[in-house]
């Protein structure tokens, strides 16, 4: 049991002033362009929820969210049970799993728009090492700046290859807790490979992989810079994720009014989702 | 070797591609890349590194990012370890409404706080210092220290904390000759974390500024837009980013996956 302490305040006040100075005064700040109309020198008119009313009928705004659910629904579907599939193909001990962490780890400590940079010299159709292959050794017309598909593919296996390695770390930290006793009790009762995944190691890793999820949730549905730099939303807006088209809204058009609504709407999305899985997360806990 | 060693090997090699091919363009001279496809580098040179060598603006922009990064580590475990402390060892009032609320706080999209960041840093005079990029990326490194810090903490058992006590201990002088070393790697992983996730950033980086602070990525996208025949150079400068997480990395690879869950695995 926690002593109960209030003066454990003072202890947490410099992290609260320092995050608050940073979350809440531009949070006011979006709140206050978001019922506002400007036409520039600073002149603000109330405006009321017409910028959220115009938004939501908006089908620019459509559109850029359902690429951006999509474009987290996929990468889900496969970083999640890619990730647990090599997890359970890693070695348990030994000289290797420093390799194997190692190596696996460093995608993820990349500059992210040197991860897009590094993509697009990858998959540059003539000069690109996969680029190349495509085109040149298996024939297939590959070229991500004239083509949706192949650009959509492209951001997708960046993201494969920039983040499978977290769900891989955290089911692997799950799986190595699982002690030795529970894999020969399996044996001696004859389960079947099968049996072991879904009675035994499925269940030490399921609160890890919802860690893993609301991670993976929260930076995709966030992800700007890889696919900016990478394709900048095109060919056409073919891949222009929300993040993106809200920076070409604020800072491109520089449409305050606009892009404070979106930036709300986008931010309740966000938060209403990793509410849900940090909720189970704590359940879990609990238990 | 076991059959099913080729799922992770193969995986490996998925992820050393790309790298490769970075690594190879940056040692190519400009002549062979504009040249056509090869698969290695015929003539091997180091003029792209020696470009970024000796041009102030590309090493500038190294030394800006690691000024920024260096600043962001220290203040945001500084001031998360009396908050991670309060958080493993009291309850109080509204703790763990306040716990959720900082993890919020990564959870925001720093493409909506672009804009208002660039006015509230011009408003209080920070713009293009090391400082503004290091208060920015606070927002979501010191949540990030707490949850770590707050996980190595709930490892240490609350009778140490009694027996200095007991012993005569002040607060300060136990927290810093007894608890602090016996957390040490907690401080390590957590300043290793906030480094990383400061030195991967780039939007708010290149908000905050303009000529004087100018991160190491900003240079290199100024590079990719203003003409397609500096590859190399711009190989280079990417190779040169990777090295950071290379060399550390090694030293904290039992507690990556901690890191990366916030301290809850």
């Amino acid at each position: 049991m926690k002593t109960v302490n209030q003066k454990a305040w003072f202890f947490v006040l410099p992290v609260l002033l320092l995050v608050a100075f940073n979350a809440l005064i531009p949070m006011m700040t979006v709140v206050n362009y978001s019922v506002q109309e400007t036409f520039g020198n600073n002149v603000f008119f109330w405006s009321g929820l017409r910028w959220f009313e115009e938004l939501l009928n908006s089908e620019r705004f459509h559109a850029a969210l359902g690429r951006q659910f999509l474009f987290t629904a996929i990468i889900l579907a496969i970083e999640v049970p890619l990730g647990v599939i090599i997890a359970l193909a890693m070695p348990r001990q030994g000289p290797w799993v420093s390799v194997c962490l190692v190596l696996m780890a460093l995608p993820m400590l990349i500059p992210w728009n040197v991860v897009g940079a590094m993509w697009n010299i990858f998959t540059l159709p003539d000069i690109g090492l996969l680029g190349y292959f495509l085109n040149e050794t298996l024939g297939i017309n590959y070229d991500m700046t004239q083509n949706a598909t192949a650009a959509w593919v492209t951001i997708i296996a960046m993201d494969v290859w920039h983040w499978t390695s977290l769900v891989v770390l955290l089911a692997y930290a799950g799986l190595v807790s699982i002690p030795d006793a529970y894999y020969q009790a399996a044996k001696i009762d004859g389960a079947s490979n099968w049996s072991v995944f879904r009675y035994i190691q499925l269940p030490k890793m399921k609160q890890v992989l919802t860690i893993a999820i609301l991670l993976r949730f929260m930076d995709s549905f966030n992800i700007y810079t890889e696919p900016f730099v990478l394709t900048g939303g095109g060919p056409g807006n073919a891949t222009t994720l929300l993040s993106i088209d809200l920076v070409k809204v604020a800072l491109g058009q520089f449409d305050l009014g606009p892009a404070g609504a979106m930036s709300l709407i986008y931010f309740a999305i966000t938060l209403l989702v990793s509410w849900l899985f940090y909720t189970l997360m704590s359940k879990d806990d609990a238990k | 070797m076991k059959k099913r060693a080729i799922i992770p090997i193969l995986y490996i090699l998925f992820l050393m591609l790309p790298i490769y091919w970075l690594l190879s363009m940056s040692f190519k001279t400009t002549q062979e890349i504009l040249g056509g496809f090869t698969l290695f580098p015929q003539v091997w040179t180091l003029e792209n590194y020696a470009v970024i060598f000796t041009t102030p603006s590309w090493y500038w922009g190294y030394i800006n990012s690691i000024a920024y990064v260096t600043l962001n580590t220290v203040i945001s475990v500084t001031v998360a370890l009396p908050a991670a402390y309060a958080f493993s060892r009291y309850s109080f009032l509204g703790d763990k409404q306040l716990f959720f609320w900082l993890l919020t706080n990564r959870m925001a999209p720093a493409a909506i706080f672009a804009l208002p960041f660039l006015q509230l840093y011009s408003e209080v005079g920070l713009f293009d210092t090391y400082l503004a990029v290091a208060l920015a990326h606070c927002l979501f490194n010191i949540p990030l220290a707490v949850w770590i810090l707050e996980g190595f903490m709930g490892g240490v058992p609350k009778e140490l904390d009694e027996t200095a006590y007991v012993d005569g201990y002040s607060f300060p002088r136990f927290f810093i000759q007894i608890f602090l070393p016996t957390i040490k790697a907690g401080v390590g992983v957590s300043a290793f974390f906030c480094f990383m996730f400061s030195w991967v950033e780039l939007l708010l980086a290149k908000t905050l500024t303009a000529v004087q602070a100018k991160p190491i990525a900003a240079e290199m996208t100024k590079t990719a837009s203003s003409s397609g025949y500096e590859l190399g150079l711009l190989a280079a400068a990417g190779a040169l980013t990777i090295i950071p997480g290379a060399i550390v990395i090694y030293f904290v690879r039992n507690y990556i996956a901690k890191g990366f869950a916030l301290g809850r695995v």
